[in-house]
């Protein structure tokens, strides 16, 4: 099990004629995730390697059954993009394009209220459940099946996370990349969600960074409803106010926003905050060594009082 | 993209919302002309930086008549101005706007900006025009109105009102005000703001809205549909090495530490400086090479850190995705021979086609200190520093 992506995936690709597009749904396709279909207005009848090109997605998910798909196409009409897979009838929509005006983000997010399809991005790398599919432009090597779940605003940042990971022995559920757009589909909270209530994954690995509340308010459902392990890190500690650090939402505005706040909530919340990017790995580590020492012997001891009173029903089925 | 004053003032103007009558200059030979063109006084000498808080670092003066108008000017045009927001640095003065006085009855606060929480366009109005919102949410925040609009509908007569009625206009100011504040929104989508901020906005005493002041900023993402408003850029407000980065599509921020970094993708980058400082140094810049950097693109990268002077070491770290460790090794290398790099650089690679990278690193016949991970890497670039 894992989330969002996996084995009954079937993928189409937006703008896939592009260049990136192409790369990458070939990068995709490689990585074993079922690539289907493929869109671009004008281009039907031709194919990609094999994957057949579409005019519209309607007529793509009706001829291939696609499920979701991932979006390549210029800034300008990623919004036009969005809402065509939306109209479709698609339920996961990935956009990796970077540099959507935030405006036209604000109208696809009230498009989408009250649909079931969930949006990723945009300007994120996308989604992987390794060892079964991804959608997106993450180097699949570097993953490894397991049980920890990441979601991170950044690409290569999450990367280094996966490394760190992989490099311990420690496999990964699922990776989420939001994106680092102010106005996005999947916030740090829906994804902490989808982690909580997917039985395969045990631990968690949040990655923020300055700007905006995301991760306060992650923090706050943490605090309340999460009791698997989750370790935190924020980029931006050392960032000057008022500036864009590359990504459009990563700016301190008005002095909110800033890496200290987020990581005393992240604190408060009973989240593993790393100072230091280079202890992700080391970290996680430690909490499931902790939670394997605790967890032994809480069994033994439940083992011991069965059928005196009512620890029974706390025995796991599996 | 930050607008002047006078710039936003323009563009206000443009959708009919009232401001003073001014005028902008690089020049004192003009002051008394336009000084005498405004139809009275006082007139305002304001100084024309991209940044708040000017009339507190002597950036705003009155004068009562042409020889006053033309003698503040002297004093403002070319004047280090320092404000909380410029830093200990402060701004040169390149340019002026004189402009007309008024006689105010009262100051308010209008703004409008991108709501990430709710993913909505927020209207925010106060009665304490001319304070800092900052100020005012942290002591008073009661104080702060604000309407949340709906993008399928847009604004709404009746939002208008609520701010109008709850700014506690006075009866026959209301139809104006709403009027005003719709016609910002127009303006604010119409033309792809990030930010549009009116303080004060003032009534006058003769019961007329005025914009004394604005703010306005475009988004840089869609600045693609608005290619008239590129004319309102202003390199003068830019660091240097910033505008020769942009060239290359290189995100370039200039810090002031000594170690020069050099990362790909944003949110790797922005750690690196935090692992930097973590280890006990200090980063010089930010510095996104992108997902597929070009030797191109590297070379002008390390051209741009290495001519800021006080960069003493270069940190390269990059976790190679799309971006594979050979292509950015052998970019490096050529680089480094090319422009001849006489202070220490720092490796760190890991990720894709890393065993290559690090051969074509070894062979090179250049000195180059390899980082075993993030931390080692920084470590090492902190040394080289310290000596």
């Amino acid at each position: 099990m894992s989330v969002l992506v996996g084995k009954k995936t079937r993928l189409l690709v937006q703008g896939i004629t592009g260049k990136e597009g192409m790369f990458h749904a070939l990068g995709c396709r490689d990585y074993g995730t079922a690539v289907v279909a493929g869109v671009t207005p004008g281009k039907e009848g031709q194919n990609v390697e094999g994957i057949p090109v579409f005019n519209t997605v309607k007529n793509a998910v009706l001829a291939t059954k696609a499920n979701a798909t991932m979006i390549f196409v210029p800034p300008a009409f990623s919004a036009d993009a969005i809402l065509e897979a939306l109209d479709a009838g698609i339920q996961l929509i990935v956009c990796i394009t970077e540099g959507i005006p935030p405006q036209d983000m604000v109208k696809v997010k009230r498009a989408m209220r009250g649909s079931t399809a969930r949006l990723i991005g945009p300007n994120c790398p996308g989604i992987i459940t390794p060892g079964q599919a991804k959608i997106g432009i993450m180097p699949g090597h570097i993953h490894k099946p397991g049980h920890v779940g990441i979601v991170s605003r950044s690409g290569t940042l999450t990367y280094e996370a996966v490394g760190q990971l992989t490099a311990l022995g420690i496999g990964q559920s699922t990776c989420i990349g939001i994106g680092g757009d102010p106005v996005n589909g999947t916030s740090h909270l829906d994804a902490i969600r989808l982690f909580n209530e997917d039985p395969d994954t045990h631990a968690i690995v949040m990655i923020g960074e300055i700007g905006g509340s995301a991760e306060e308010e992650a923090a706050e459902y943490i605090k309340a409803h999460v009791k698997k392990p989750v370790v935190g890190f924020i980029a931006g500690q050392t960032a000057p106010p008022g500036r864009r650090m590359g990504h459009a939402g990563a700016i301190i505005a008005g002095g909110k926003g800033t890496a200290i706040e987020k990581m005393n909530a992240m604190k408060d919340a009973g989240i593993h905050v790393c100072e230091s990017p280079a202890d992700i790995g080391e970290t996680m580590k430690k909490v499931l060594m902790k939670k394997a020492a605790k967890k032994k012997p809480v069994k033994k001891v439940a083992k011991k009082k069965v059928g005196k009173k009512k620890t029974l029903k706390k025995k796991p089925k599996r | 993209m930050k607008l002047h004053e006078y710039q936003a003032k323009e563009v206000l103007r443009k959708y009919g919302l009232p401001v003073p009558e001014g005028y902008p200059t690089d020049s004192t030979y003009n002051v008394r002309e336009i000084a005498g063109r405004l139809g009275g006084f006082p007139v305002v000498v304001k100084a024309q930086i991209h940044a708040g808080g000017r009339g507190k670092g002597g950036g705003v003066k009155l004068a009562f008549n042409q020889d006053e108008a033309e003698k503040q000017a002297k004093a403002i045009l070319g004047m280090n101005l320092v404000t909380h927001q410029t830093g200990p640095e402060g701004r040169i003065v390149k340019k002026l706007l004189i402009e007309a006085g008024c006689q105010i009855a009262k100051e308010y606060y209008l703004s409008i900006v991108l709501d990430r929480a709710t993913s909505q366009n927020v209207i925010m109005a106060s009665t304490e025009g001319g304070m800092d919102i900052e100020e005012v949410a942290e002591k008073h925040p009661e104080k702060i109105l604000k309407v949340f609009i709906d993008p399928a509908v847009g604004i709404m007569p009746y939002q208008c009102r609520q701010l109008a009625f709850g700014l506690g206009f006075p009866q026959e100011m209301t139809g104006q005000v709403s009027a005003f504040i719709a016609k910002f929104y127009d303006l604010y989508i119409k033309e792809d703001l990030s930010m549009a901020e009116i303080n004060p906005l003032v009534a006058t005493k003769d019961n007329k809205l005025l914009a004394l002041d604005a703010k306005l900023a475009y988004d840089d993402n869609a600045l693609f549909r608005h290619k008239e408003a590129i004319d309102f850029r202003d390199l003068n407000e830019e660091d240097p090495l910033e505008i020769e980065a942009s060239k290359f599509s290189l995100n370039y921020i200039k810090l002031d530490g000594q170690i020069g970094c050099m990362v790909n993708g944003a949110g790797l980058a922005m750690a690196t400086m935090d692992i930097i400082k973590y280890c006990g140094g200090a980063p010089a810049n930010f510095l996104d090479v992108g997902g597929s950097a070009s030797a191109e693109q590297i070379e002008e990268a390390l051209k741009i850190i290495i001519s800021d002077s006080s960069v003493k070491a270069i940190f390269i770290n990059i976790f190679g995705g799309i971006l594979r460790c050979d292509r950015l090794a052998t970019g490096v290398v050529t680089a480094a021979k090319k422009i001849n790099i006489k202070i220490p650089i720092v490796i760190r690679m890991e990720g894709t086609n890393v065993e290559e990278g690090r051969k074509i690193l070894a062979e090179s016949g250049l000195k180059f200190l390899i980082g075993n991970g993030m931390k080692d890497g920084a470590l090492k670039a902190v040394a080289a520093v310290k000596g």
